[in-house]
């Protein structure tokens, strides 16, 4: 199925990502990955530090909501899968994203933009297994 | 002070993600589909974050300290190790099949939209999944 190509929507929408990882170094001087937030989160050794996540994961989810403030719809979560795939999908993530120590926010975004080595590494690395994996669930088994 | 600054710069993440279309798994996966239904809008995503945050952060680190926290928190590993890879490798798998990633599923959690619910349930089990005893996975022993 075709998706509409959004170049401006996605460039501001990742302006604000830059801007939000940014702001995080600037005021909090810590890394926006996504996974660290979370993960930090499901540990419970530091209150004052887990209140920090716990804050930006609720302004993360206020995001569509100021979304749906402005456009009056919220954004499209089009998932063309069946739930079996999501669930696989969402357990392999899980465990890669700590082992590999970061995901697209924090390697991608921030890793990059710091010039780290081991985050140049590893968003070469879930890029292309990611291309590789479509490439072969849509085009080789044909699902 | 520390909460709502989270919260504003959560909030910022977050309407960055639901603008560029990073939270809609059906505009993720053709991206990925490079041979097929191609959808190159979230390159455009990287390049916004990117053209923000690298000066951003030159900027942030001109600065002896962060505003609110007494010191930057850095990622401060080198080594390029095989659980860096591995790890990376099995989220971009997860990453194709599902076309979430956890910085584009985790704000949209308020649409409540069954399948963003299952798949960061399943991001969570995974993550912890992760974290059982190394003795279970051989692999994670060192680094």
């Amino acid at each position: 199925m075709e998706t509409e190509f959004t170049p401006w929507a996605s460039l501001g929408g990742g302006l604000l990502i830059g801007l939000a990882a940014t702001l995080l170094m600037v005021m909090h001087g810590r890394i926006f990955g996504a996974t660290g937030i979370l993960g930090g989160l499901l540990r419970f050794n530091d209150p004052g530090d887990w209140a920090v996540r716990a804050a930006l994961i609720v302004g993360m989810a206020g995001g569509p909501l100021v979304f749906w403030l402005a456009t009056g719809a919220m954004p499209v979560t089009d998932l063309p899968i069946s739930n079996l795939a999501v669930a696989v999908g969402g357990l392999i993530v899980g465990v890669g994203v700590s082992y590999g120590g970061g995901c697209t926010s924090g390697h991608g975004v921030c890793g990059l933009a710091r010039g780290s080595w081991r985050s140049m590494v590893a968003t070469a690395t879930f890029m292309a297994t990611a291309i590789l994996t479509v490439t072969v669930i849509r085009h080789v088994v044909g699902a | 002070m520390r909460i709502l600054s989270a919260i504003v710069i959560g909030l910022i993440f977050g309407l960055g993600i639901s603008i560029s279309g990073m939270a809609n798994p059906a505009k993720v996966l053709n991206f990925f589909d490079i041979f097929g239904t191609w959808d190159p809008s979230l390159a455009f995503v990287m390049a916004g974050a990117l053209a923000v945050n690298i000066p951003g952060y030159r900027l942030a680190f001109r600065r002896p300290a962060p505003v609110i926290e007494p010191r930057f928190q850095l990622p401060d590993k080198r080594v390029i190790d095989r659980r860096l890879v591995l790890g990376s490798a099995t989220f971009g798998i997860g990453w194709g099949i599902a076309g979430f990633c956890p910085g584009g599923a985790l704000p949209v959690i308020s649409t409540l939209e069954p399948g963003v619910l299952l798949f960061v349930a399943a991001l969570i089990v995974g993550m912890l999944v992760a974290r059982l005893p190394s003795t279970w996975f051989p692999s994670r022993g060192k680094s």
